[in-house]
């Protein structure tokens, strides 16, 4: 750990000295520019820092040495699947005939990539149950925004404009209530029964003439199946509205339960989530999106279609008219979904069915395992992630799930997911995915029972955690109340911090 | 299972905790009725051949031609530097930092990224990041009406096809959005039209937010500072819409008074890979930061009082606010907008000038290679890298030309079909990575085509080629 004075790096810009970083690229021609209007030319240069590349380098391998990732250890973060990355992946993506493809190619150029993403749309219908697949959205929640937004075009095709409602169950992801609002629904929250589920009655009497839609993570939040699944989505068809499935939690179910089959008429995939993609310190991802045959003429355009020659081609803009046309350029993160094709062939039909029965195994052992010391609200047999609970720890110790969260960073772990769902006091949600070993397991569990131990023994410790991190809890209500975004190079120097 | 740890012994052992003799009953939750017919998918294939397999797709792609393709994603170089610091796992296999004690190499280059490109689009709040520059521009567009409480949007014809396609679906919600055209002839022609912007803000509903490009997708320079006062004096705001290399030398939006830039930011160290992931760029003045969506990182200080960072004003994020959140977005580019910063970092202030003035000295050199066999520009005003070309048949010669190994750009008839004067152009670039070479293999195979408007003799043509390898030299 390099610790310079106060503060863990100096900022590019700290490190900048007039007249470094040169020869990347030939110098042009002295009047290069002369043919460009005054007007519309800068003229103050942008005060970017001026570095060597030893000197770049050094800062951002440095400054990773603060991270903690999947490649350093254990990741429960629940609802976010943080499974091993494989390296063939990064591989695959990065061979030059992928990736320097420009996405405006003609398709008899773009043959290798095109059949590429036909065949994992294909896949990934096949995972789903789905009718079509579109490959798209840059994100899960960019997935929901289509779905949504495929929903509002099939009332209006008929003339059913009052549908305006969408409901969510209060344990959904926060990306369903917005991406209802960002297209212009009113979002009706159903509150959850007692055991976790979605309340059956208060959901049949939210329903009505007005509800476009529900949106329905399954196994939910809470890592439990929705054993109601079957009545739930008679409801919802007997209302004339269709139902969307989050996928985030897909990887509890992989070869076990398709939601199209059941049902669901439209769903997203988190291909960083289930298959694998990295999380890239928050991003990339991709989120494609499956539907049955209800909403099949909506998918957003271009589709990849392959011809009765076996070539593959792009859709055209004018080819389908009921579309809702585009949520962002050309065809999608296709770098992303390189790598979830490469998972999908490494893993096979029997594979993943293994991926979801180990990630939902470990994730029942540790369920045990946790409950030795913590609170378990629910239960009973889990999916692929559980909740755990501080509140007796919290009414015997004073130490809350924040505090046994970072005092687990002392432990070498990375905290679970907390505070989430809201619906549950205290709350841990712990997933461990399939590619944690039993001694990981163990040793995370151990960690956290031992910290129970010292709640009881020694709270402050707990309380005052991380000691061991590269730094301590932070400031976070200056940093709101006297936002810094930027450093500003003329004051830079004078102003190592907000006060 | 290829990345599994478990040995038949740890199933057993973990099996046996949990009092259950096989993992089946662990899904005995779902339903008889609804349970999955078998995965109909191959076999795992062993990573040998999978690999075999991979480099075989990826042969099939053609990537040798001689390409003059831009329309939005652009070819350059980047320095081996920023690849290989992308691939150190500590950056690409963590997550958002949500533990910001654990994560300050991530938070820190967060608040680099807002740093390094408040400074090139000289506006002070930064979102870490969208998911491209048409997502972005939608977000900016989305921002507008929020500030405004306004519902409508104006956005120039000249605004890449793509882009408006996307504000059209996230506009489905119900809010307004009407197209400015382009000036049809003249010295301004291929630009937003001043007057019928005037005339669309006069009339109508109150407009909350205008969109306009710089460079334009015709690769056209636009008036923008007088878009912007004309945007304002209506009480609306401007939204810019950028490429991040150009503003090494053209003017940035906070200098002719735009609200909000968005804006593609492949062209900052990303290869194109058919489509991304890329890097939404959406940044805003000051007085706009509770309304931008997206990532904010700030800094501040630990209990130690340490310098230290944190992600910040997070009531606008949907985790917190759910259905009053600025925007759904969750996962978002945040590995892109790291290659953005190592990028900037490692080619340094005056080599991005380089970078931008280099391509604007290749582009001369190409259009005047291609004046040498008789093919023109469509358009008369200025460019920086990138421009229109008329050529008779446009799509013919475009695909016979990939025979001849060249990628003679876009063909505009194909994304913009309701602009006939476009039907028989090509959008072409040139950027500090196009030779000579590449340039005198167009213009002789546009010469060999005889694709030049005044339909040269072959052996006029011939000669015209020869003197297009000399321009190009």
């Amino acid at each position: 750990m390099t610790v310079v004075g106060e503060r863990l790096q100096p900022t590019l810009f700290e490190r900048s000295r007039p007249g470094r970083g040169d020869g990347k690229i030939p110098h042009p021609p002295k009047d290069a520019l002369d043919r460009i209007p005054a007007d519309a030319r800068r003229t103050t240069p942008p005060a970017l820092p001026e570095l060597n590349e030893p000197e770049v380098v050094r800062h951002y391998v440095n400054l990773s040495h603060l991270n903690y990732a999947i490649d350093t250890g254990f990741y429960p973060l629940g609802s976010c699947t943080m499974k091993f990355n494989p390296k063939l992946n990064e591989w695959a993506a990065r061979l030059p005939g992928f990736a320097s493809l420009h996405p405006l190619a003609p398709d008899e150029v773009a043959q290798g990539t095109l059949q590429l993403l036909w065949e994992l749309e294909g896949a990934l219908a096949e995972i789903s149950g789905m009718r079509a697949v579109t490959l798209q959205p840059a994100a899960g929640a960019q997935g929901e925004l289509t779905g949504i937004l495929m929903i509002r075009a099939h009332h209006r095709s008929r003339g059913e404009t009052e549908r305006d409602e969408v409901l969510v169950p209060d344990s959904s992801h926060g990306t369903n209530p917005a991406t209802a609002s960002m297209a212009g629904f009113k979002t009706i929250t159903i509150p959850s029964a007692a055991d976790g589920g979605v309340d059956l009655e208060r959901f049949r009497a939210a329903l009505g003439p007005r509800t476009a839609a529900v949106m329905i993570t399954n196994p939910s939040t809470l890592g439990l199946f929705e054993a109601r699944i079957g009545e739930l989505l008679d409801l919802v068809h007997d209302a004339g509205a269709l139902a969307y499935m989050d996928g985030a939690n897909l990887n509890a179910i992989l070869g076990r339960f398709k939601p199209g089959e059941a049902g669901f008429d439209v769903m997203h995939f988190n291909v960083h989530k289930t298959f694998s993609t990295p999380h890239g310190g928050g991003g990339p991802g991709a989120g494609p999106v499956g539907v049955g045959e209800t909403l099949l003429p909506y998918l957003p355009t271009p589709r990849v279609l392959r011809a009765d020659d076996g070539s593959f081609r792009l859709e055209r803009p004018d080819e389908r008219p009921t579309s809702i046309g585009r949520l962002r350029s050309f065809v999608g993160n296709t770098g992303v979904l390189v790598r979830a094709y490469t998972y999908i062939r490494a893993h096979g039909a029997s594979g993943l069915r293994e991926v979801s029965d180990d990630a939902v195994l470990a994730a029942n052992y540790l369920r045990k395992r946790v409950g030795e010391a913590y609170d378990i609200p629910f239960d009973r047999f889990c999916k692929h992630e559980f909740v755990a609970s501080a509140t007796t720890l919290k009414k015997e110790t004073g130490v809350r799930t924040l505090d046994v969260a970072k005092r687990l960073i002392d432990k070498g772990f990375h905290p679970p997911t907390i505070y989430f769902p809201l619906t549950v006091d205290e709350g841990m949600l712990i997933e461990p995915t399939e590619t944690e070993s039993v001694e990981t397991l163990d040793a995370f569990a151990d960690a956290l029972i031992a910290i129970a131990g010292e709640a009881a023994s020694d709270p402050e410790l707990v309380k005052s955690a991380p000691h061991d991190a590269p730094v301590g809890r932070l400031d976070e209500a200056t940093a709101a109340r006297q936002p810094n975004l930027r450093w500003r190079p003329m004051t830079g120097r004078e102003m190592p911090c907000p006060d | 299972m290829p990345y599994g740890p478990h040995t038949a012994d740890d199933r057993e052992r973990m099996l046996a905790a949990l009092g259950i003799a096989s993992v089946d009953e662990l899904f005995a939750d779902i339903p008889q009725a609804l349970r999955a017919s078998p995965l109909n998918l191959p076999d795992p294939e062993p990573e040998l051949e999978l690999a075999a397999r991979l480099q075989g797709l990826a042969g099939r792609n053609r990537t040798d031609l001689a390409s003059f393709l831009g329309a939005g994603v652009y070819r350059h170089w980047s320095p081996p530097a920023v690849d290989q610091i992308l691939l150190r796992g500590e950056w690409y296999t963590a997550y958002t930092p949500y533990q910001p004690e654990i994560s300050q190499g991530t938070l820190q280059s967060i608040y680099e990224y807002e740093s390094l490109l408040a400074e090139l689009v000289d506006l002070d709040v930064v979102s870490a990041s969208h998911y491209d520059g048409a997502a972005a521009t939608a977000e900016a567009a989305l921002m507008t009406c929020r500030a405004t409480r306004r519902e409508r949007v104006l956005v120039s014809k000249a605004v890449h096809p793509h882009y408006r396609q996307t504000l059209a679906a996230y506009f489905g919600g119900g809010l307004e959005l009407a197209e400015i055209p382009l000036v049809a002839d003249g010295d301004a022609a291929g630009t937003t039209d001043l007057a019928a912007l005037e005339r669309l803000l006069a009339d109508g509903a109150p407009v909350a937010g205008v969109v306009a490009g710089q460079p334009n997708f015709l690769g056209l320079l636009e008036p923008m500072a007088e878009i912007g006062r004309l945007a304002h004096a209506a009480g609306a705001l401007f939204v810019s819409v950028i490429e991040p290399v150009s503003l090494a030398v053209l003017a940035p939006p906070g200098a002719y008074g735009a609200d909000i830039a968005a804006g593609e930011g492949q062209p900052l160290g990303i290869p194109p890979q058919y489509g991304g992931p890329y890097l939404g760029i959406l940044a805003s003045t000051d007085g706009l930061v509770r309304q931008i969506p997206g990532r904010l990182v700030g800094m501040t200080t630990d209990v130690r009082g340490q310098r230290a960072y944190v992600m910040t004003l997070r009531a606008r994020e949907q985790d917190i606010r759910r259905d009053k959140a600025a925007s759904n977005i969750c996962t978002n580019q945040a590995l892109l907008a790291l290659a953005a910063s190592i990028y900037l970092a490692t080619i340094g202030p005056h080599g991005l000038r380089d970078v931008a003035a280099q391509g604007a000295a290749r582009a001369a050199r190409l259009e005047a290679a291609l004046a040498t066999v008789g093919v023109r520009r469509t358009h008369a005003g200025a460019y920086l890298n990138e421009f229109a070309i008329q050529v008779p048949d446009a799509r013919a010669v475009h695909r016979r030309l990939i025979e001849r190994g060249v990628l003679a750009g876009l063909v505009l008839g194909d994304v913009l079909p309701d602009e006939p004067s476009l039907a028989d152009a090509l959008l072409v670039c040139a950027t500090e990575v196009t030779t000579d070479d590449e340039i005198a293999r167009f213009a002789t195979g546009l010469a060999a085509e005889g694709a030049a408007h005044d339909h040269a003799e072959p052996a006029r043509a011939t000669a015209a080629a020869a003197g297009a390898v000399e321009a190009a030299r």
